[in-house]
């Protein structure tokens, strides 16, 4: 295990270092101290590491992120794992807005709750959130998953894309264009599959999925209303 | 028959036929007009502006003999590597996905033989891009469509994108003809849908915010490549300033001449202030935060020739951006498709669907057929020369002034022709020593 005190040692030393491991590097394991809330915190990282972060970070933990495993033993600020490509991120506190934002691919788990704009544009990211998430989460979303264990807040999924969202709990309200669609077989397997991979116990049959209703898709002056 | 004498039929100025023909169009169709391009009204500008010469007080340099230097680095203040050109006019950002993927390599071979950048777009970085340019900046858009880290640290810049001068305040358009299966790919999107990209950015509000964005985006690329920051014209100081408090190495400030690839047009004609108007409260900013010329500042926004890039490096600017220009250079709306024009219901230099997909230039389409009308290497060519000639204009300017490098250029080169551009640009009307808002007077 290999360890990094952000506070004695900075924060450009620490990614520096985590952005110089290679794929065949045999230090594949990080722990990450004294955080204190940190911004942009193991960003840009590119190889199948695992890093713990053993505390509370601010913006963009994990921003970018490829490949590597990064736990918050904490809570995180605003744009957790923003944009990540693959890899996973977990954090077991709650975290901020814009968590998941524009991500691109790999594993989001929240283990607490996330705050409004959870999932905003992302792009092909897989987020669980264990507890709730707060308002106009999944806004203009894109594809992957989002799913929510607890309550979802107002405007979920406005302007929404290709993305599917899964929510166990109540839906304050829902955006424009998103609409509850039928829960079929191939979405089980999918949930069931994430809130496996997210360490959830919920049970899939018991999510709600909703998606594009897919009436904004192409300009109509009939719906300005609602642009 | 009756003699009496009429008056002749008075057209009115507030409901001329243009506005009519607007007027019935939104009638029959329910819908805005939608455009490309920039502002095409009249509004102040660099014609307003005469360069003084020089006179007994200054001699002028001899032309082709005394050198006048044309370079200049951007990104001196914080980045292990700014970015050195040897012209101060550089490509702005325009996209794959608005623009043919020959246009996009055209603009690269174009901008690499004259020794300058060229700019991505909403819609992410091609790797033809990539290859024909060798100066490439990236831009970081809200929609962050086909962003990520490996093309990021491919840059030689980042531009963060908050705004354009064709549409401050609004997000990118790209309707449905022009989502390809390529296009939609790179964008994560469904194709063939009018996509709507966000107006503002989705992870981060406000210059505080921005700092720690910024912060984020030189910890993933090593702060290696400087980073711009674009804004679109309308509070030009504090944009400045608050750019620079937030840590740009670059600021990037559109006029509403900016062109745009799609928007609607009462947004490109109503929102925004002039280029011209946007220069020196930009140049105030940086000179009050005691950062001028080590945050450059790039201007765009109606760049048309070399006297333009003189004047707005007189006025303070490091280096200006093209764009609608690049693209007539390349070969937009060139009178040899006039035929076909016509049956778009337009006319050669009125031509702004680019929206539409249907560019007989096939430069603004992703249809194949049209695409296939751009000669790259050709327009690139014609792209390089263009900009050497404006790069002479300008020297030849800047020499005629006495200065032996184009940053020399200074307001006291210049006067106004008309009142509104003697108070944009704080020169005096010409013939006098006086401006409105002048101190003292």
């Amino acid at each position: 295990m290999q360890s990094y005190d952000v506070a004695a040692d900075g924060l450009r030393g620490l990614n520096a270092t985590l952005q110089a491991q290679k794929q065949e590097t045999n230090q594949t394991r990080w722990e990450v101290v004294n955080p204190k809330g940190s911004h942009a915190i193991a960003v840009g990282l590119d190889a199948p590491i695992d890093v713990t972060v053993k505390g509370s970070t601010g913006y963009y933990c994990a921003g970018m992120n490829k490949q590597a495993t990064v736990r918050v033993e904490g809570s995180v600020g605003p744009g957790v794992a923003e944009n990540m490509m693959s890899g996973t991120v977990i954090v077991d506190g709650d975290a901020s807005q814009y968590a998941g934002a524009t991500g691109h691919g790999g594993l989001l788990v929240i283990k607490g709750n996330a705050s409004s704009r959870c999932g905003i544009s992302m792009k092909g990211i897989d987020i669980v959130v264990h507890g709730n998430i707060g308002h106009m989460s999944a806004f203009m979303a894109q594809a992957g998953n989002l799913v929510v264990c607890g309550d979802a807040g107002d405007a979920l999924g406005d302007s929404l894309y290709e993305a599917k969202l899964f929510v166990r709990g109540s839906v304050k309200s829902l955006g424009a264009d998103c609409i509850e669609k039928e829960m079929r077989p191939e979405h089980l397997e999918t949930l069931g599959d994430l809130l496996s991979r997210a360490g959830s116990d919920a049970r899939a049959e018991d999510f709600r999925r909703y998606g594009s209703a897919r009436e904004l898709y192409n300009f109509d002056i009939d719906n300005a209303a609602a642009y | 028959m009756d003699k009496t004498p009429g008056t002749l039929p008075i057209q009115s100025a507030t409901f001329s036929n243009s506005i009519n023909s607007e007027i019935r169009r939104a009638a029959a169709t329910g819908i805005y007009d939608i455009r490309g391009g920039g502002a095409k009204r009249r509004v102040p500008h660099f014609d307003d502006l005469l360069f003084l010469g020089a006179s007994v007080s200054r001699y002028p340099l001899e032309g082709y003999r005394e050198r006048c230097g044309t370079s200049v680095v951007l990104g001196t203040r914080f980045a292990k590597k700014p970015i050195e050109l040897d012209i101060p006019v550089t490509i702005a950002g325009m996209s794959f996905g608005a623009l043919s993927g020959r246009a996009k390599e055209a603009l690269g071979r174009g901008a690499s033989a004259a020794g300058t950048s060229t700019t991505t777009g909403d819609g992410g970085m091609t790797p033809e891009e990539r290859g024909h340019s060798t100066k490439l900046v990236y831009q970081y858009l809200p929609s962050r469509y086909g962003m990520n880290p490996d093309d990021l640290r491919k840059a030689d810049a980042i531009e963060i994108v908050v705004g354009q001068g064709a549409k401050p305040g609004g997000g990118g358009m790209l309707l449905g003809q022009k989502i390809s299966d390529r296009v939609a790919e790179m964008r994560t999107l469904p194709k063939g849908i009018d996509q709507r990209s966000a107006c503002r950015h989705p992870d981060w509000t406000g210059p505080d915010d921005l700092e720690i964005k910024i912060l984020e985006l030189r910890e993933i690329t090593g702060w290696q490549v400087p980073i711009y920051v674009k804004v679109g014209a309308t509070r030009p100081y504090y944009d400045t300033a608050l750019a620079v408090k937030a840590g740009a190495d670059v600021v990037v400030m559109d006029g509403m001449q900016g062109g745009t690839a799609a928007t609607q047009d009462v947004f490109i004609e109503h929102v925004g202030i002039p280029t011209l108007a946007s220069i020196r409260p930009a140049v105030q900013a940086l000179q009050d935060l005691g950062v001028h010329r080590e945050v450059q500042l790039v201007i765009s926004g109606g760049i048309r020739t070399g006297a333009d890039v003189a004047k707005a490096l007189a006025l303070g600017a490091d280096a200006v951006a093209i764009g609608t220009a690049a693209l007539v250079a390349l070969g937009d709306n060139d009178p040899k498709w006039e035929a076909e024009y016509q049956e778009l219901g337009t006319t050669t230099g009125a031509y702004d669907d680019w929206h539409e997909g249907r560019d007989p230039a096939g430069i603004t389409t992703q249809d194949p057929e049209l695409a296939a009308r751009l000669d790259p290497v050709e327009a690139g060519r014609r792209l390089r020369n263009y900009l050497k000639v404006m790069t002479l204009e300008a020297q030849t300017i800047a020499r005629a002034c006495g200065h032996n490098h184009l940053h020399n250029l200074e307001p006291e080169d210049l006067c106004a022709l008309t009142m509104e551009a003697a108070a944009m640009a704080k020169v005096p009307l010409a013939g006098t020593d006086w401006y409105p808002g002048k101190p003292g007077f």
